[in-house]
């Protein structure tokens, strides 16, 4: 190997990440914007006075002085509305998207490593899961349980997205199988768990993380479709019920209301522009990891 | 052709890489030598010394980050006038390269294009490389491409219609082989020639290119690490570190008298088969990285005869024993008069 | 009941046959080798010839399709679980590429200690950096705790590899099978490794099994040992190594030591090259009936090469040779001035 080589080696997925997302400016921009979205919500909810109270004299009036993007059908404002709305679908997001890698990771590295009977029952298990639409799935514990937490919400979407995800982690497990270092883990008989969890997973450490961000993104398009088609009722403020609520009321073909369904999107659009930005350049700077030793 | 003249001669070459927007480094410095006709020359290193660079700059095939900021490289044509190739445009190095000096690269394995057989490759370089004079009929390429394979013991019928992957390791350098001597360089530069190739298929390779430079009288400078290549095939021995030649002479010089620290350190690491068991020994530390070396002679952390002057400055490489034709035993050692070289016998057969 | 005598690791007509689309392939095809505690045994051979696969086999990496391998006199097939964990543990493989066999994204002392600390032999993190320090000394990376910490890409090749090796005693081995540590390493590093194996054999009994196609490397690392030469899938001939190198019997072998270029200028220039047949090695789906190398061999006779395979037997002392046409032209002649071995 000559020593221009050696500066070029494959270094830590934590420094490659940042490497990936301070050099490319496209990588930068994302990750400020969707650190700005999440700081707008999580943040945001602890910094303003939160008492929103209706006003039977103020609805749907269009951006004042007073409420800069106006109000709803309650006399609510606007703007408070969309900063404490944030945190639930986000939340809901990262959840879904937790539960989605989790399960995805562990059932495709089992598969893949294991092969055999194990792989094969797991590629049936995942088979069946890949057939249940959510939607259906979620219609059907609204009509059991009239109210449907987030959280279940959730769940439920990380429980029906994990099957995509398996096959494509199975296939990395796969091949990474052969490689030289796991036929050395086994020849200190690490054992099938500590090899797989401790060995291999970490290696596709940069490939996961990618797709736990393209989850967010999935998990949030799922959510905000639920609430448009009525199927989750909440109380909290919630950008989707925003949407929801103009759409329910058609009162975004009123100029005046017409922010209440346009910021909710928005904030939602760009927290996935940047998440997506994000991710095609951490792509750019993980891949030659992925191809290299 | 003027044995008294060398056939291309190397003044103060220096090969950089461009390594980002910014940054470049310096591969190859200050090389100069002369080769005469019928020479055999081993460029001798390890990993990262530089001998891949100079081989390719050579004949100006240095991939699109590296160039050359200064020094030239004068080549004694076969109508005896001279051309500096680094000075050369397009059109005159697609006549020069092949013709006057070719290339045999290193992995023979992967240097033929899969998907085209081997006849075509030779169609292809024959007509890239042939000047106004020459127009190669369908006929003429045939017969030729048979001479060239059976001068390098193929049999043509086996091998033109066949693909690259249709032959063994050894059949494909002896192609390649066949392929550089196509057009009757004077030079021919072979990079690493039996890497990677079994011992008997070596042999046979090595045997080869003894057969063909006594034919054809061909100039040959072959770049390897592997000494004992360099002893069988080498008349003389240039031995380099971290870019620069820092010994030469001729093959009895380096592997019986070697006057540089490094040359004596590879020497004392390698053994011959035959016979006793000498005693080894490993040279401490690594070779630097091309972007950081040390101050003043850039093997002096590793050197057992380093001195304080040897951290202040780089010595040239001066002659020790002067011969003709560039034999001459050159060092780039200020101590070079401490090295006795000898060996003991750890154990006798 | 194993005895000072019984080999460490004995392998008793071992066959390796992959299948694949073109036909049965014989990697292997009846390989006896032994190896005793604190003594190298070198496998030689060219691409092919299977020394690679024996090793494999032998390491219990991949499943043998015929024969035996005793471990201590116990056959590997009938151990228990506590059984193979002991032979696990006493038989460790350094594979031949240092860029490979560590995982790039574990530092050091967890990919050394990873064995210890599954089986228990230390008890917390410190005694962990403790005994992967202790383990760097012996091979001779100092100061051990320097390297504690680092990734596989931070250092070179030749202290990848010697990481390697150290993962591997600290499963406490008495048997290392080494595939090409070597091959992959400068000229210059590659003398040092030799040299720390070489320590570590004498000084704490671990036993050799070596793979190498560079006969210069079977000579110095198994000087006192014996070497094993090895074509399409069998041993042609066995012994020594300062017999074998210097007093070749098998044609092949001869061709071998032959053919080697030495790095040696008057050494080159006095060779005679050993002109073989033919140039063609046979592929292993197509193997030449009776002696794999008749059709390459200048010793060939009609009717005694090409009918039977010739077995590996005894020739004199410790040396055993599969060429009847040479041991029967050997023991015609009269006994030369005995040769004395280190």
């Amino acid at each position: 190997m000559s020593s221009v080589d050696v500066a070029s080696r494959p270094q830590r997925t934590a420094s490659l990440v940042w490497r990936g997302l301070t050099r490319s400016p496209s990588g930068f921009i994302g990750a400020c914007i969707a650190l700005a979205v999440m700081a707008f919500a999580f943040i945001g909810p602890l910094v303003i006075d939160s008492t929103n109270p209706s006003n039977g004299d103020k609805i749907w009036t269009g951006p004042s002085a007073e409420h800069w993007l106006g109000t709803n059908h309650q006399g609510k404002d606007t703007l408070i509305k969309l900063i404490m709305g944030g945190a639930e679908p986000l939340l809901v997001g990262f959840m879904a998207a937790f539960i989605a890698v989790g399960v995805a990771a562990v059932v495709g590295s089992l598969a893949g490593y294991l092969r055999g009977p194990v792989d094969t029952v797991a590629l049936q298990i995942t088979d069946i899961a890949l057939t249940v639409p959510g939607i259906v799935l979620m219609l059907v514990i609204t009509a059991m349980y009239r109210q449907i937490s987030a959280t279940t919400v959730g769940i439920i979407i990380g429980l029906t997205t994990w099957p995509v995800l398996m096959r494509s982690i199975r296939a990395q497990v796969m091949s990474l199988r052969e490689r030289e270092f796991i036929e050395a883990a086994k020849l200190q008989n690490l054992g099938t768990l500590r090899i797989v969890f401790t060995e291999i997973l970490p290696n596709m450490a940069g490939y996961i993380f990618i797709n736990f961000i393209l989850a967010i993104n999935n998990a949030i398009y799922a959510l905000v479709g639920m609430y448009l088609l009525g199927l989750l009722p909440s109380t909290a403020d919630n950008w989707g019920l925003m949407i929801q609520e103009s759409w329910a009321t058609s009162a975004y073909k009123d100029p005046d209301a017409f922010l209440y369904i346009f910021m909710p999107l928005a904030m939602i659009i760009i927290f996935q522009i940047g998440l997506v930005t994000m991710t095609r350049s951490l792509e750019q700077a993980l891949n030659p990891r992925l191809r290299e030793h | 052709m003027a044995d008294d003249q060398p056939i291309m001669s190397v003044r103060d070459l220096q090969i950089n890489y461009r390594t980002g927007k910014r940054s470049e480094v310096v591969a190859v410095r200050g090389i100069d030598f002369d080769l005469y006709p019928g020479q055999s020359m081993a460029l001798v290193g390890e990993s990262g010394c530089g001998k891949t660079t100079l081989g390719l700059g050579l004949l100006k095939l240095l991939p699109r980050m590296g160039y050359v900021p200064q020094g030239e490289i004068v080549f004694r044509r076969k109508d005896g006038n001279t051309a500096n190739i680094l000075t050369m445009d397009k059109e005159e190095l697609r006549r020069f390269r092949w013709s006057e000096a070719a290339m045999v690269f290193q992995g023979a394995m992967n240097a033929f294009n899969p998907v085209q057989r081997i006849g075509d490759h030779f169609t292809d370089t024959l007509q890239d490389h042939a000047n106004s004079k020459q127009r190669w009929t369908k006929k003429d390429i045939a017969e030729r491409s048979e001479e060239l394979l059976r001068m390098v013991r193929l049999e043509p019928g086996r091998v033109l219609p066949s693909f690259p992957h249709e032959l063994s390791g050894g059949m494909k350098q002896r192609a390649l082989i066949a392929l550089a001597l196509a057009l009757n360089p004077q030079v021919l530069v072979l990079d690493e020639p039996t890497t990677a190739l079994d011992l008997l298929t070596q042999r046979s390779i090595v045997e080869e290119l003894h057969r063909l430079r006594a034919e054809l009288g061909f100039s040959m400078i072959f770049i390897t690490h592997d000494l004992g290549l360099a002893a069988e095939l080498a008349d003389r021995v240039s031995t380099m570190y971290a870019g620069r030649i820092i010994e030469t002479g001729t093959a009895d010089d380096i592997f019986y008298n070697p006057k540089h620290p490094y040359t004596e350190g590879l020497i004392k690491a390698v053994l011959p088969v035959a016979g006793d068991l000498p005693e080894l020994a490993s040279i401490p530390g690594s070779p630097p990285s091309l972007a950081t070396l040390p101050a003043g002679c850039a093997f002096n952390p590793r050197c057992s005869y380093a001195q304080d002057d040897c951290r202040s400055t780089t010595p040239p490489l001066e002659p020790l024993v002067d011969r003709e034709s560039d034999l001459s035993h050159r060092t780039a050692c200020l101590h070079s008069h401490r090295i006795n070289f000898s060996r003991e016998v750890i154990a006798s057969a | 009941m194993p005895d000072k005598t019984t080999p460490l690791l004995a392998l008793e007509d071992l066959h390796q046959t992959f299948k694949t689309k073109r036909g049965d392939v014989p990697a292997v095809a009846g390989v006896n080798l032994e190896v005793h505690a604190g003594k190298v045994l070198c496998l030689v051979g060219e691409s092919g010839c299977g020394k690679t696969t024996t090793a494999r086999a032998a390491a219990g990496l991949t499943p043998y399709t015929g024969g035996k391998i005793r471990f201590r006199g116990d056959d590997l097939a009938t151990l228990d679980k506590a059984g193979r964990q002991t032979f696990r543990e006493s038989v460790q493989y350094i594979h031949q590429d240092p860029y490979a066999s560590l995982n790039p994204v574990r530092t050091i002392v967890a990919s050394i200690t990873a064995g210890l600390r599954k089986h228990k032999h230390v008890k917390n993190r410190a005694q962990a950096r403790e005994a992967a320090v202790k383990l760097l000394e012996q091979v001779e990376l100092t100061p051990g705790e320097s390297y504690l910490d680092k990734y596989p890409h931070q250092l070179s090749g030749g202290q990848r590899q010697r990481v390697a090796v150290a993962r591997a005693l600290a499963m406490n081995p008495k048997l290392l099978i080494a595939d090409e540590s070597t091959s992959m390493l400068d000229v210059s590093i590659r003398v040092s490794l030799l040299n720390t194996l070489g320590r570590l054999r004498d000084d704490l009994g671990v036993g050799f099994m070596f793979i190498t196609h560079d006969l210069a490397v079977a000579k110095y690392f198994a000087w006192g040992g014996e070497i094993a030469v090895m074509y399409l899938g069998k041993v042609v001939e066995q012994g020594p190594t300062p017999q074998i190198i210097n007093d070749p019997q098998h044609p092949y072998t001869k061709a071998l030591i032959s053919a080697v270029c030495e790095p040696d200028p008057k050494l080159a220039r006095a060779k005679k090259t050993l002109t073989l047949r033919s140039s063609e090695i046979p592929s292993l789906t197509d193997l030449p009936k009776g002696c794999a190398f008749h059709p390459r061999c200048p010793a060939f006779e009609p009717g005694t090469c090409d009918v039977d395979v010739p077995p590996l037997e005894v020739l004199e002392g410790a040396r055993r040779l599969a060429c009847p046409v040479i041991a029967r032209d050997h023991s015609e002649q009269p006994e030369p001035a005995v040769r004395s071995s280190q």
